[in-house]
């Protein structure tokens, strides 16, 4: 069988596929589910600096092809949270702190008081007030939380960005800039639903952002994108359902990529893809690495 | 899917906390199914089925208290029904509720005098006035009622009750009630854990089972979509009956 072992973003992983930020995540338990489903490494729920209860519901609503949430960043803060970690650390897989923080100074805070195999800076929730894509669609404030970061803590940093931009790629220049070890690309789209019988948003929040189906190919031209141009690897995540999605976003240009809303279909997603992938690979003899990045190189 | 429509026909009240909302349609649950019910413009709250038809909801929090304020023909959003409910086993059952608990067990016991089955019902209340659907247990069978305060029935928890029955004697066990009640219940029959489905409670917010928030140590069982119906020998080694964790992750105590 091919080898999926793949090293991006500071990490040596058994496999690119990875659990997404915000899914399954609230847990040490839960991700060590993932890890033992087949998960080359899990990625936590976005924690903050104070415990939050997140918004009131409906926190998601199923639209055509895909899911809009608004979970409003709940999280029981950083000084409960490191229980959960070592606890997911048993699952031993990579364990990647999502982090969220309203500026430079409190994002190092937090990275100085979590152990974690990484971090994963979350400057791209589209639905929570003061946090997330209100400092990352700033390609200042990228660099400057990318920097700060980087000097507060020791293991690799990773930006996950926002797609809600006029330019994403901007967004990835600043957080290589700021020293960067990977971009993850692209947290959800702003999207919104209302019912029709009342008028009513129907989520709690009114807006939240879209993920699933709907996005893939916004993700995969943001990471065709970004990798063509960036020298740090870049994740890639969004929609990503079938081991066919996980050969088109690598083929993009993603060194590993994340699965969020596939596992409504249950942790089996993980077996899914990894077989799926390994034995296209096979088929087409070729590796992971080879395989990376072919989009770019055919254009 | 989006959240149904869904018009309230008729509002009856069991006690001055606990209401039971008729629904204008039946989603067709299995009762310890559940459905999110959208209060617009203030909450989504979990609520399981007490018949085909209805919910019946104490006032507990702002949402429930909200939900208990409307009236008839007033209408909500309801996403169900939701989970893995109660499976009927065996021809001699033995229901074991407490307070707003027996909810769904009453709805699982009129399926199971349906199907043939024998019904003997043990539940419990704080008191005489927080009794509800004590005629819907009595039409099913056998019925032993505790209170806390010994004001009807035998005094004490609904663990007083297991005295005057032999488990042995029953199939398959169903249980529902406040989570302290419910460990005190299935700790004290450990050996019949394998026979015993409990219909238990976390906090729910995405309910379709992707955001972690129900997830039980020490096996992230995703309660919302995996329960809220488990086996009680999978309660027994988990954090059932020790703690659960509130809305922001934070574990906190368990309630009676």
């Amino acid at each position: 069988m091919p080898s999926l072992s793949v090293h991006a973003g500071g990490l040596d992983l058994k496999n690119p596929v990875l659990l997404a930020a915000g899914i399954l995540g609230t847990t040490g338990a839960s991700l060590c589910r993932a890890s033992r489903a087949g998960a080359g490494g899990v990625v936590t729920k976005s924690i903050g600096s104070v415990p939050r209860a997140g918004h009131p519901g409906p926190c998601i609503v199923h639209v055509d092809c895909g899911l809009i949430n608004a979970m409003g960043l709940p999280n029981p803060s950083y000084k409960d949270f490191q229980a959960e970690i070592d606890a997911a650390r048993k699952g031993r897989v990579p364990v990647i702190a999502s982090i969220f923080a309203s500026s430079a100074e409190e994002f190092a805070q937090i990275s100085r008081n979590l152990d974690a195999d990484a971090l994963e800076l979350n400057l791209s929730c589209p639905h929570a007030e003061k946090y997330g894509s209100e400092l990352g669609r700033y390609p200042d404030l990228v660099e400057s939380v990318t920097g700060a970061v980087k000097a507060a803590s020791s293991v690799p940093v990773w930006v996950k960005l926002t797609p809600n931009t006029a330019d994403i790629l901007e967004l990835g220049l600043a957080a290589q800039r700021g020293g960067a070890d990977a971009v993850v690309a692209i947290n959800t789209l702003k999207a919104m639903a209302i019912d029709i019988e009342t008028g009513y948003p129907i989520l709690g929040n009114r807006f939240g952002g879209l993920s699933g189906r709907a996005i893939k190919p916004v993700a995969v031209r943001a990471v065709y994108d970004l990798a063509s141009r960036l020298e740090i690897p870049v994740i890639g995540v969004g929609g990503i359902s079938s081991w066919e999605d996980a050969v088109e976003m690598i083929m993009a240009g993603a060194s590993a990529i994340q699965v969020g809303t596939a596992l409504l279909q249950g942790y089996g997603i993980f077996e899914e893809i990894t077989s799926g992938l390994s034995a296209y690979l096979e088929r087409k003899s070729i590796t992971l690495d080879e395989l990376c990045g072919m989009a770019g190189r055919c254009s | 899917m989006r959240p149904i429509d869904t018009i309230i026909m008729e509002v009856q009240s069991e006690t001055p906390l606990i209401k039971t909302l008729r629904l204008d349609r039946s989603l067709d649950p299995h009762p310890g199914q559940y459905a999110m019910v959208w209060i617009r413009g203030l909450d989504e709250v979990p609520m399981s089925f007490s018949g085909p038809d209805t919910i019946t909801v104490q006032s507990v929090g702002e949402a429930s208290e909200a939900l208990n304020s409307m009236g008839e023909g007033r209408s909500i959003g309801l996403r169900g029904p939701l989970g893995k409910g109660f499976t009927l086993l065996g021809e001699r059952i033995l229901i074991i509720g407490g307070g707003v608990g027996t909810a769904p067990l009453a709805f699982l016991g009129e399926q199971a005098m349906n199907a043939g089955m024998e019904v003997t019902s043990l539940i419990g209340y704080r008191c005489c006035s927080d009794m509800i659907f004590l005629k819907r247990f009595q039409r099913l069978g056998r019925t032993i009622v505790t209170t806390d305060d010994g004001s009807s029935g035998i005094r004490g928890r609904v663990a007083a009750g297991l005295e005057a029955l032999d488990l042995d004697d029953y199939d398959q066990i169903y249980l529902c009630g406040p989570e302290l009640m419910m460990w005190d219940v299935i700790s004290r029959s450990r050996e019949h854990a394998k026979k015993t489905q409990a219909c238990i409670n976390r906090y729910f917010k995405c309910a379709v089972g992707i955001c972690g928030s129900c997830c039980l140590d020490p096996d992230g069982l995703r309660v919302c979509v995996e329960g809220p119906v488990i086996r009680a020998d999978r309660l027994l080694e988990s954090e059932f009956g020790r703690y659960r964790r509130g809305p922001t992750g934070v574990k906190g105590p368990c309630r009676g």
